[in-house]
């Protein structure tokens, strides 16, 4: 028994020494070296500024800008320090407040639009962050972004179809469209 | 369901029965000993490890000092992981100045994951610091599997082994599962999720210029955004692929940072259920008729199959509550549609189905997707496959053992039926192994039942719920199915992280695990010292369809005749009130 207590303690303090310290520590070397841009976030940077990650989605409520997916962190609205998801069961009315409350501000920007509204322009994310939305999510909202910036739609399109990213040899995963990214190329349009 | 649904599924399911017989091989191979590749490079090592720690390696165990050096080697992980939250705050590699943690929530995560269970009762980013994730929880994730495999191959002996005392060595089976195959694995995984765009990093949280400022709950400006960062991807690797399935963030695997791109999710999906396939060969191959690994893992796949496809087709159909708002919820090529409450954009419904399918199946809880807010009979085959017992797949090691367990009650039913002693693979199975595998079987029952039964009456308990009407029973339910059979995933709108579920989970878990284990070593023992009785006209086949079907209706029988009447109470009458029945 004695000797069995000295191996548990000693094998213990080895084997957390190799995968606690030396594990991580080697991965996170080898890391920086062969992948600096991606081990520390994707961060986005223009003009010397800190503009966020193209991992991590942002809030936009402001009608000139692609909107993502409703976030239910807290208490702030796309909290990079603290993720979370809604949780909504399906039959809880709450559920169906925030989704009719997202409709209601959609079509208060664009009334004209009578199109069935994408599934998950309406509904919460996983993470709370999730930086992208479908495509058609993406295109739903074109009219809107268009008429806000003065641009026509096909220039508007041009941009979504360049943050699209796609499915592995078109089989695996869902093609998505970068919100951030894509509003960060709206703007420095606009700058021009 | 769309073409494209049926291609993932095959794409996933292919690869992974690609890789059962290599890996099973290699595995198997490390345990007997052999030379398997990377042990001619690292049997230094391994032989450096028991000279420091004055293991002999030669030295067999009885099943009881097997048991003895298994729980002393737990306990002190669990006391490990519990003082290192307790004093964080004193520790290096705490750039976010985490605060210790509350004594009941340390419990509880210290029991989370010593036991491979990974409930999260706890936000990692709000709540950890770097150190305590390294050396608490991956530690833990590392372990806590090696232990599984260990216990698994020492039952293995007992199948093969002709009237001998000991059943292997703990401590050689707990260093070879870390050094010849986590541990390799887990570098390879790391390294390509890094490439994803999965962090790595010791720096502190980054702060970032908002594009557009918005507005927190108490009505203030808010212009940055806090990015937690961390040593992510080294946890990550693990965590799937020893069946663990605690993540480094609250979200787990559906925070971008965990788990960005169709490829990441595709390789995490594959190390969930990766180990667990790949010992169903090992078995077959260490016990010299492989038809009998094949034989479990085709039971195995009979109902993960159709538990996926039930799943899928569930919440690719959508909420009947949206259905006269004017949203789109149809498949398309330009959006996944179905039921995305919960859900991230770049998984889709298939995706975060077959995640969820998986990793309920494999005891592996870590999530890509919120399965509280999954239609109800989506919802419910989580759950259900929880509640099966975790022997679909299920963890690394234990999931196979628990199988045994099944195996030998239904060889045993079997005997009956004909009038002849049962036996499995030429031992004789006696009361003395059913008794052991009833109480397999029983206990986690028990923890999952009379749990949520007391918490069903308690006020505090019923308090934690989120969502209303019959969905707050399956909330309370899936936490103690999940924490009753070491699986780790939540129903998450339970506020869990209180006095009581923080204990009552964090005793389901420990008796789930340990008296599981102990139970199947008393059983490797007592096979160990019977003779292997030669194949006779009596014998019953146990690789044959017959057999596999059998197996497959006993493990569905006493899961569904155990939880139907508490399933239909919860999911089943969820599902008829939104159906508008």
């Amino acid at each position: 028994m004695k000797e069995q207590i000295r191996s548990a303690i000693l094998l213990f303090i080895i084997l957390s020494l190799l995968t606690g310290i030396f594990y991580p520590s080697f991965i996170t070397g080898v890391a920086y070296i062969f992948f600096p841009h991606q081990s520390n976030g994707s961060m986005l940077y223009q003009n010397n500024k800190f503009l966020g990650s193209a991992l991590i989605g942002q809030e936009f409520t402001d009608p000139k800008y692609f909107w993502g997916r409703i976030s239910g962190t807290s208490p702030v609205t796309y909290n990079g320090s603290s993720s979370s998801g809604s949780n909504l069961g399906p039959s809880n009315p709450v559920l169906i407040d925030k989704v009719k409350e997202r409709i209601r501000t959609l079509k208060e920007f664009d009334p004209g639009n009578t199109n069935p509204i994408p599934i998950d322009l309406v509904t919460s994310s996983a993470s709370g962050l999730d930086p992208h939305i479908s495509i058609a999510g993406a295109y739903y909202q074109i009219p809107r972004v268009a008429r806000m910036r003065g641009l026509t739609e096909e220039t508007v399109k041009a941009i979504v179809n360049k943050y699209t990213s796609h499915r592995i040899f078109g089989l695996i995963g869902e093609p998505v469209v970068n919100v951030l990214e894509l509003n960060l190329e709206l703007d420095s349009i606009k700058i021009k | 369901m769309s073409i494209n649904i049926i291609i993932q599924i095959t794409i996933f399911l292919s690869i992974l029965l690609l890789t059962v017989k290599p890996l099973g091989i290699y595995m198997a191979r490390i345990y007997e000993g052999k030379p398997a590749g990377l042990n001619v490079l690292l049997a230094p090592v391994e032989r450096w490890i028991y000279r420091l720690t004055r293991v002999n390696p030669m030295q067999g165990m009885s099943w009881k000092t097997y048991a003895v050096a298994v729980m002393l080697f737990n306990v002190l992980g669990i006391i490990s992981v519990y003082i290192l939250q307790r004093f964080q705050y004193f520790l290096p590699l705490n750039p976010m100045s985490m605060p210790k943690v509350a004594p009941d929530l340390a419990f509880n995560t210290a029991m989370s994951f010593a036991t491979n269970t990974n409930w999260q009762s706890y936000g990692g980013e709000t709540t950890l610091s770097y150190f305590t994730q390294m050396l608490g929880l991956t530690v833990q994730n590392f372990v806590s599997a090696a232990t599984g495999i260990a216990v698994l191959i020492a039952v293995i002996r007992g199948f093969i082994q002709k009237q001998i005392d000991t059943i292997g060595n703990f401590w050689v089976d707990l260093v070879r599962s870390v050094l010849y195959i986590l541990l390799p694995l887990s570098v390879i995984l790391s390294l390509v999720l890094v490439s994803q765009g999965v962090v790595q990093t010791f720096t502190p949280s980054a702060k970032a210029e908002l594009l557009q400022s918005i507005r927190d709950t108490d009505g203030k400006t808010v212009t940055e955004q806090v990015i937690a960062l961390g040593p992510v991807a080294s946890q990550i690797a693990i965590k799937e692929l020893g069946t663990n399935g605690g993540g480094f963030f609250n979200v787990n695997s559906s925070h971008p940072f965990e788990n960005p791109t169709p490829l990441s999710n595709l390789l995490e999906l594959l190390a969930i259920l990766l180990i667990s396939a790949g010992l169903c060969y090992t078995f077959g191959y260490m016990v010299r008729d492989r038809r009998q690994g094949w034989a479990i893992l085709t039971a195995m796949l009979i109902i993960f199959i159709p538990c996926l496809l039930i799943c899928v087709h569930s919440e690719q159909k959508g909420n009947p509550a949206f259905n006269d708002l004017n949203i789109d919820q149809n498949v398309s090529a330009f959006q996944p549609g179905g039921n995305m409450e919960g859900k991230e954009a770049r998984f889709g419904i298939v995706n975060s189905a077959l995640w969820a399918t998986a990793a309920t199946a494999a005891s592996n809880g870590s999530v890509n997707s919120m399965h509280d807010s999954y239609m109800p009979l989506g919802g419910l085959i989580p759950m259900w496959l929880i509640q099966l017992g975790e022997v679909i797949f299920g963890g690394v090691g234990s999931g196979l053992y628990g199988m045994f367990a099944f195996v030998i009650v239904a060889v045993f039913i079997s005997g009956l039926m004909i009038g002849r002693t049962p036996e499995y693979l030429g031992k004789k199975i006696e009361i003395y192994e059913m008794k052991m595998s009833a109480l397999i079987l029983f206990i986690p029952h028990m923890c999952v039942l009379i749990g949520t039964a007391v918490a069903v009456v308690l006020p505090e308990a019923k308090a934690a719920v989120l969502n209303p009407g019959p969905h707050s029973l399956s909330e309370i339910l899936y936490a103690f199915s999940s924490a009753g059979n070491n699986n780790g995933s939540a129903f998450a709108g339970l506020s869990s992280n209180n006095f009581f579920y923080n204990i009552a989970l964090g005793l389901a878990m420990f008796f789930s695990r340990y008296w599981l284990i102990i139970p199947m070593l008393a059983i490797a023992g007592s096979l160990s010292k019977k003779k292997i009785i030669p194949v006779s006209q009596g014998t019953i086949p146990t690789h044959t369809p017959l057999f596999i079907v059998f197996l497959v209706m006993i493990v569905l029988i006493v899961g569904a005749l155990t939880f139907f009447p508490v399933l239909a109470l919860g999911p089943i009458v969820e599902h008829l009130m939104l159906r508008g029945v």
